[in-house]
C-alpha cells in the first residue's frame, strides 16, 4: 500500500465509508420500527452485509490487495459460512414436510 | 530443495532482488526484510494473508453461532422477538456508532504507519483503545441491566407475563426466552473478549509506536492489528440487529 499513498491519498474514501456506516447504522435502527411483515429481517441482514462489505473492501484493504489469494481465502470464508448455514436450514427448515 | 529459488526467479525485479537479499548480508540489505521473502511487497502480502486465514477460521467460529441462533429464532420467533424488545436498543445503536468510529481510527492509524507520521499513528491508537473501552463500558451497563431484570439463564431466571409483539393476549414461553438470553450472552461475551484481547494487542502496538519501530517498510503489525480490529466490528455489525432489532414496530 505503502507504494500507491504518494500518488493518491485514501483519506477522502475512509471518511466517506465512516459516513456510509453512521448513516447505515441510523438506517437499520429507522427500519426496525417499521412494519415491513416477512421483510424486516431480510432490509436488516441486507444493511448490515452493505455494511460489512464496506469494512472489508475499503477498511480492510480487500479491494486494493495486491495479492489475489486474500479475495481467495475471503470468499472460501464465506462460501464454507454459507454452507454450513445453508445445509443446516435445509434440514430444519424441512423437518414437518412429511 | 531446489523449489524456493526456481519460484523466487518470475518475481519482478528478481534480478535486483536476487543481488541485495542473497543468504550474505551486505550493506544493502533491507533491515525489515526477512531472508525467506524476496522483496517488501511480498513480505506485506504474506503476513496478511495468514492474518485472513486466521480470520476465516473466526468466521467459521461464530458461524457456528450464528446457525445456531438461526435454527431457534425459526423455532420460537415470537418468543425471540418478545425477548428481544427487553434489550436496551439505544446503548446498542450507540455501541455500533462507537465502533464504526473505532474503525475508522484504526484505519488512520495503518494510513499514519505507511506514510511515517508517528504522532498521528500514536493519537489515533488511542483513541481506537478509548472508543473500545467506552464500548465495553455500555455493555456493563447493559449486561447490569439484565441481571437487575434477572434475564441471565439460570437458577434466578424470570420472564413471566412478557406479551409476544403483534399477538395480544399471547405471553412469551420463558424456557424459549431463556434460549434468546442464552444466545445473547454467549454471542455478545465471546465479540466482547474479542474486544479484550484487541485492546491487548493495541497497547502493546502502542508501545512499539512510541518506540519508534514502524516504518513505511515495516509496520505489519499495525496491518495485522487493523484487520482483527475490523473484523470485530464486522461480527457486532451483524450481532445489532439480529440481536437488538428482530421486532421493534409498535
Amino acid at each position: 500500500m505503502s507504494e500507491h499513498s504518494s500518488a493518491k491519498s485514501p483519506l477522502k474514501g475512509y471518511f466517506a465509508v465512516w459516513i456510509a456506516l453512521l448513516l447505515g447504522t441510523g438506517l437499520t435502527v429507522y427500519a426496525a420500527t417499521l412494519d415491513l411483515a416477512p421483510y424486516n429481517a431480510a432490509v436488516a441482514l441486507g444493511i448490515a452485509t452493505i455494511k460489512a462489505t464496506l469494512v472489508a473492501l475499503f477498511f480492510m484493504h480487500v479491494w486494493h490487495a495486491s495479492e489475489k489469494l486474500t479475495k481467495l481465502v475471503v470468499i472460501a470464508a464465506l462460501f464454507f459460512l454459507l454452507l454450513l448455514l445453508g445445509l443446516t436450514m435445509t434440514d430444519y427448515a424441512t423437518r414437518l414436510w412429511s | 530443495m531446489t523449489l524456493p529459488a526456481a519460484r523466487r526467479s518470475p518475481l519482478p525485479d528478481s534480478s535486483t532482488a536476487a543481488g541485495v537479499h542473497g543468504d550474505t548480508h551486505t550493506g544493502a540489505h533491507n533491515p525489515a526484510l526477512l531472508h525467506h521473502f524476496a522483496e517488501p511487497q511480498q513480505q506485506r502480502d504474506a503476513a496478511s494473508l495468514g492474518m485472513w486465514v486466521f480470520l476465516a477460521t473466526e468466521v467459521m467460529f461464530f458461524g457456528g453461532l450464528f446457525c445456531a441462533y438461526l435454527v431457534y429464532r425459526r423455532l420460537y420467533f415470537g418468543d425471540f422477538a418478545a425477548a428481544s424488545k427487553t434489550i436496551n436498543m439505544g446503548l446498542g445503536a450507540t455501541n455500533t456508532a462507537v465502533l464504526i468510529c473505532s474503525s475508522l481510527t484504526v484505519v488512520l492509524a495503518v494510513w499514519a504507519a505507511q506514510t511515517a507520521r508517528r504522532t498521528l499513528l500514536i493519537v489515533s491508537l488511542i483513541i481506537t483503545m478509548l472508543l473500545g473501552v467506552v464500548f465495553l463500558g455500555i455493555k456493563g451497563i447493559e449486561y447490569a441491566e439484565k441481571f437487575e431484570e434477572h434475564h441471565v439463564p439460570g437458577a434466578s431466571f424470570s420472564f413471566k407475563n412478557v406479551p409476544i409483539p403483534g399477538h395480544p393476549g399471547q405471553f412469551a414461553d420463558p424456557h424459549h426466552a431463556q434460549l434468546f438470553f442464552s444466545l445473547y450472552f454467549v454471542m455478545t461475551g465471546l465479540h466482547a473478549l474479542h474486544m479484550i484481547i484487541g485492546l491487548g494487542i493495541f497497547l502493546w502496538l502502542l508501545t512499539m509506536a512510541w518506540k519508534g519501530r514502524f516504518t513505511p517498510e515495516w509496520h505489519t503489525p499495525v496491518e495485522i492489528g487493523g484487520l482483527y480490529w475490523h473484523f470485530v466490528d464486522i461480527i457486532w455489525i451483524y450481532l445489532f440487529p439480529l440481536l437488538y432489532l428482530i421486532d421493534r414496530h409498535p
